[in-house]
């Protein structure tokens, strides 16, 4: 067991993956020697050389394209986008090629590769740097979207991505790359894709959330207990495409109002599949309709003002408290 | 300080076997009859299905597709050199090719009209399946390769692009990252002078494709495309730089599409009768039969026995294929959630079932008199 924060935790997995498995293959812009510009390939070019961690060109188009080729010959590459701002250029790719050529091929050709992106606000980046799209991934057929919240999660996920036999976006919520620690097992840990985990039991209200939006989703769940005596369940969807609807349904069967929290845009985002999952199979246990408190649909503003952009907790608060007294 | 000049390599222009059937025999690959055989039997297969194609559209009874007529010379002359363990990853007008690497005439008829059968590769080929998106094969191309660079497989790739996806940024971008990592790719361009209706003059400023070689820092070569002496010339010097660790090398075959782009376009819109009629007079097959008779590979009798035999071999190709396309294995829709993941997820297992349930209640409603464009209405 040791302490670590995430950034090192994802560090760890991709030192553990590599060791273990000699076709996984790192890919990207300055994570040779440079160590990626957040560090995150920290001591795999010292260890593993020039033909396991691939200093690309600066294309991201490039990048993916290649990593299809790759996986299709048999490795497993794991590309890092330096920032997914700059990720479109590769959208290409995984929409037409890597998310199809399993079902164009009815199985014959696949491709195991693994995007990995740091994503979000909140590190007062320049302009570019601070976006939340992973609706766009989750949209589309054929990908698997993770995303972790923490250090032990982000090392188990980062395995069950790279030992996945399908595309997998895994995005980084690089606001808490370095803001916490966690415990973190000796041993190697996956963890399943498509499951979600309740964070936090409760009887009164059910608060669903993701990546670097849980944190102020369990800050609100711990006031509400505090002022007002509610107890809000909390659920950690970790996979957002495909996503755990059972046990979203199963909690809000129990608790009969929910609250959905992310930073990506409204309109189309995560949280609107999540009402509609809701809605088909949970409607009649609502006493309430379900609210979003979610990024607005802007671009995610200069970082002057990022902060009332993000979600918070006093929003996701006054959200449950609308829910709480409908 | 001075200003001085940049030495640059120079590009040449390949043609060994001209549109009158003349040879410069100083420059005529030593090629075995066999071989030649091959060649022209695979390029003429590509022919006599796309014209076959081409008559079963207009019936409709197969969907819009890209003719590969007059690109048999360009797709054949590069294919040729691939062995077991390469990779051939085509656009979308190289028949000819992935007839002679084992895709069936089946195959072909099967991904153009509609079913994804047709781009599964045959067992035991490494070929990738023809690619629509224009010019995002060439990065899977230079990724296979990367990959045999790091693994030390001494294999190589080859890939083709017209001179439409010569302006995207993915042709870039591929050729740079092979040239980077200088992996075994021959990146073999079909220029055709239009891209549907746009021509050569308006995609680019440069005389040459090949030109462009020089900016990666790799080898370029224009050859006449009509002319599968010169590609195979061309091709072969570069699959042997490939295999020497020398990295990839750029080929511009220059070509003419004589035909439509797909079935769906009109060409009159954009070309005049007299170009189009004076760059089918230089169309490949021709000049290749005349020299092969003239070598004494065939004879006159056995070219007309070959026409005969690929006839036979293409209309019971098309008699299979429309008994599989009525087939419970290829018909069923249901099939369209099936190999998308390696495990179907829940989510899309209850879109099965909504489907599976939906297609039940239509059959029901029509047994019951009740029409399925009525039923499928609620």
């Amino acid at each position: 067991m040791a302490q670590m924060n995430m950034a090192k935790a994802i560090n760890l997995a991709l030192f553990e993956a590599m060791e273990r498995d000699d076709k996984v293959i790192v890919m990207g812009e300055d994570v040779g020697p440079d160590e990626g510009v957040f560090r995150i390939t920290e001591g795999l070019y010292h260890k593993f050389g020039d033909k396991r961690v691939l200093d690309t060109p600066l294309a991201e188009s490039g990048i993916m394209g290649t990593a299809i080729g790759m996986a299709i010959y048999g490795l497993r590459p794991v590309c890092e986008m330096q920032f997914s701002g700059f990720d479109y250029y590769a959208f290409h790719q995984l929409e037409c090629h890597a998310s199809r050529f399993r079902n164009r091929t009815r199985g014959r050709v696949t491709v195991p590769v693994v995007m990995r992106a740091p994503y979000g606000g909140g590190i007062r980046a320049l302009e570019h740097h601070s976006e939340s799209r992973e609706a766009i991934y989750a949209h589309t057929p054929g990908l698997k979207v993770v995303i972790p919240s923490g250090p032990r999660n982000a090392r188990a996920l980062l395995h069950s991505a790279i030992q996945d036999p399908d595309p997998v976006i895994y995005y980084e919520p690089k606001a808490i790359y370095r803001l916490f620690k966690e415990d973190v097992p000796e041993a190697m840990e996956t963890l399943p894709i498509g499951q979600a985990q309740v964070v936090r039991k409760g009887k009164d209200i059910t608060l669903i959330s993701y990546g670097a939006s849980l944190r102020p989703t369990l800050e609100a769940a711990e006031l509400l207990e505090e002022e007002d005596g509610v107890q809000a369940e909390v659920i950690d969807l970790l996979t957002i495409s495909p996503m755990d609807a059972t046990l979203i349904i199963e909690s809000v069967k129990k608790t009969g109002r929910a609250v959905v929290v992310h930073e990506g845009p409204r309109t189309c985002g995560l949280g609107a599949e999540v009402v509609a999952r809701i809605n088909e199979a949970a409607l009649l246990y609502l006493e309430a309709p379900i609210k979003r408190v979610t990024g607005f649909d802007v671009p995610i503003p200069y970082f002057s003002k990022e902060r009332f952009f993000l979600p918070d907790p006093e929003r996701v608060l006054a959200a449950s408290r609308e829910t709480l007294s409908f | 300080m001075p200003r001085t000049k940049i030495e640059l390599p120079n590009i040449e222009y390949l043609s060994i076997l001209d549109e009158d059937a003349k040879l410069d025999k100083a420059l005529e690959p030593k090629i075995a009859p066999e071989t030649l055989k091959t060649m022209y039997k695979y390029m003429l297969l590509a022919r006599r299905t796309d014209e076959r194609m081409l008559l079963m559209q207009r019936q409709g009874r197969m969907g819009t597709f890209p003719q590969s007529s007059g690109h048999e010379a360009i797709s054949m002359g590069s294919a040729i050199h691939l062995g077991k363990t390469d990779w051939h990853v085509p656009a979308y007008r190289e028949l000819a090719g992935l007839l002679y690497r084992g895709w069936s005439i089946e195959t072909t008829l099967l991904y153009w009209n509609g079913f994804e059968e047709g781009a599964m590769p045959p067992e035991g080929v490494n070929d990738l399946p023809v690619c629509v998106p224009i010019a995002s094969q060439l990065l899977h191309a230079a990724g296979l390769g990367m990959a045999m660079k790091l693994r030390n497989d001494n294999s190589i790739v080859m890939t083709y692009f017209g001179d439409g996806a010569s302006s995207e940024g993915d042709t870039h971008e591929a050729m740079n990252f092979a040239s980077v990592y200088q992996a075994p790719v021959v990146f073999v361009c079909l220029n055709n002078q239009y891209a549907i209706s746009v021509p050569i003059a308006k995609q680019m400023r440069n005389e040459t494709i090949a030109q462009r070689a020089i900016a990666y820092g790799m080898p370029g070569i224009r050859v006449d495309g009509n002319d599968v002496l010169a590609v195979y010339v061309a091709t072969m010097e570069a699959v042997e730089r490939a295999k020497r660790g020398e990295g990839p090398t750029l080929i511009e075959g220059l070509t003419y599409r004589f035909t439509p782009h797909t079935t769906a376009d009109d060409p009159k819109r954009y070309r005049s009768d007299e170009e189009c009629a004076l760059w089918t007079k230089r169309e490949p097959l021709a000049r290749f039969k005349k020299y092969l008779v003239a070598k004494g590979v065939y004879t006159e009798k056995q070219l007309e026995e070959l026409e005969q035999e690929l006839d036979t071999m293409i209309k019971a190709s098309i008699v299979k294929v429309e008994e599989m396309a009525q087939s419970e294995e290829l018909a069923n829709p249901l099939s369209m959630f099936d190999y998308l993941y390696s495990d179907i997820p829940p989510y899309l297992n209850e879109q099965r079932e909504e489907l599976k349930k939906h297609l039940e209640q239509v059959k029901n409603s029509t047994n019951s008199g009740v029409s399925p464009q009525k039923a499928s209405a609620h």
